[in-house]
């Protein structure tokens, strides 16, 4: 009996240790990455924010609406010129990957700013900061600055677009922000 | 049959005994020294409220054990960001004044290995200092000794609380020596590239609630102008 009884405490050490060591603790779920592989290198792929309702803040002096309902944001003088937004970003398939922040700053000391952060949980994060003029046809366009993991060694060019909603439907949204990647590796540019 | 019943309880005992080895096992213990400490560079430094309620907005899942503030934010519940929380706050200065807008986006890590004392999380916070620029951070945290010295116990107490004093390092990586890696993007920040260390110091943890009184701290090092020391690999 207290063979048995040993024998049952080895498995119980054994099986613990295995189950902790084969079964993994955290799975993040992913979607497929749509991406479009160019023949003269790199590849882009489309992200977009639908408005309003991929909108989780919208952080702003002076909003008669805070968004989301309940928001204070901080009424020292020095914040008067911020604008930061979240969002949750879309694929090409209208899925959710990620969340996104947005932050836009006019300052006389760092200038005026315009940046994004993608963050990507199965994927990792991009850090965007684009030009603080618009294009005359409305884009505006930027610079991955650095990533994380899948991101790391990557460059490339990120272009930001207002698009309106023309459809007319009753549940469509008033519009989308497009954000679209240009990515190479780092060693491809380089050469 | 009753071997059948003894090896079953022998088993019980045997994942009992090993998951307490696990818990109690000091090797996983977390050195609580900062790497800047002992730097001789500037180092600026950010600090926030851990607690939801006092940022300006925290969302995830909504059905974590922090709930989402304000309590009508949009919520991240799709599969791809429900692992997932997001945080926008003021950071303040170490005179205690409103200095950055921080933007935290947090997403447990694949690469959590229980059995190494390993709870890892990737984290990028988004930093907007007025009038001096911005900041990317991006860093591996470990909250293994977290949950064990305060998250457990407070889940074990009676009263379904932790009180105390605890403060430790959660950042853990990708520098070698446990650092995180930051980006400077405009302003006096701007083509920066640095570490920094992220730490909390807790005061209570509410088993239902989440944290209650704690503090979190970015210590980001601002090396010298023409400095030629090299960054942590």
């Amino acid at each position: 009996m207290i063979k048995t009884f040993i024998a049952g405490i080895l498995l119980g050490l054994a099986g613990a240790a295995a189950a902790l060591h084969y079964f993994p603790a955290v799975n993040q779920s992913r979607e497929q990455s749509l991406i479009v592989v160019h023949p003269n290198r790199g590849n882009t792929e489309s992200f977009h924010v639908n408005i309003p309702m991929d909108r989780v803040m919208t952080g702003a002096p002076s909003q008669k609406e805070p968004l989301p309902v309940g928001l204070e944001w901080p009424v020292d003088p020095r914040f008067a010129d911020t604008r930061a937004e979240l969002f949750k970003i879309r694929n090409g398939k209208d899925a959710v990957v990620g969340v996104a922040s947005r932050i836009a700053a006019n300052n006389a000391s760092s200038g005026d700013i315009v940046e994004w952060v993608l963050h990507l949980p199965a994927r990792g994060s991009a850090y965007v900061i684009m030009e603080a003029e618009a294009l005359e046809d409305g884009y505006r366009t930027g610079n991955l600055a650095t990533g994380t993991r899948e991101f790391a060694p990557l460059v490339g060019r990120v272009t930001e677009h207002w698009v309106a909603d023309t459809s007319g439907a009753e549940d469509a949204p008033a519009g989308r922000i497009e954000i679209t990647t240009a990515f190479v590796a780092r060693e491809v540019e380089e050469e | 049959m009753k071997y059948l019943i003894t090896l079953v309880v022998g088993m019980a005992v045997g994942v009992a005994a090993f998951l307490a080895l696990l818990f109690y096992n000091p090797m996983t213990s977390q050195n609580k020294l900062s790497p800047l400490s002992v730097s001789d560079n500037d180092v600026i430094v950010f600090n926030y409220s851990a607690v939801a309620e006092d940022a300006l907005v925290f969302t995830n899942d909504g059905e974590s054990t922090v709930a989402p503030y304000p309590s009508k934010v949009l919520q991240l519940w799709e599969p791809t960001v429900r692992l997932t929380s997001t945080m926008a706050t003021v950071m303040r200065d170490s005179r205690n004044r409103p200095a950055a807008i921080g933007i935290k986006f947090s997403s447990r890590s694949e690469s959590t290995r229980i059995l190494n004392g390993e709870a890892i999380v990737d984290s990028a916070w988004h930093i907007y200092v007025p009038g001096r620029g911005s900041l990317f951070v991006e860093q591996r945290e470990n909250y293994w000794n977290y949950l064990r010295e305060i998250v457990i116990p407070a889940h074990r107490s009676s009263g379904d609380n932790w009180r105390g004093n605890w403060s430790g390092n959660i950042t853990s990586g990708p520098g070698a020596l446990g650092t995180a890696r930051v980006f400077g993007g405009s302003g006096e920040f701007a083509d920066l590239e640095t570490d920094g260390v992220e730490s909390l110091s807790a005061k209570a943890y509410s088993a239902n609630d989440g944290p209650v009184a704690i503090d979190g701290k970015l210590a980001v090092e601002l090396p010298a102008p023409n400095s030629d020391a090299t960054l942590d690999p």
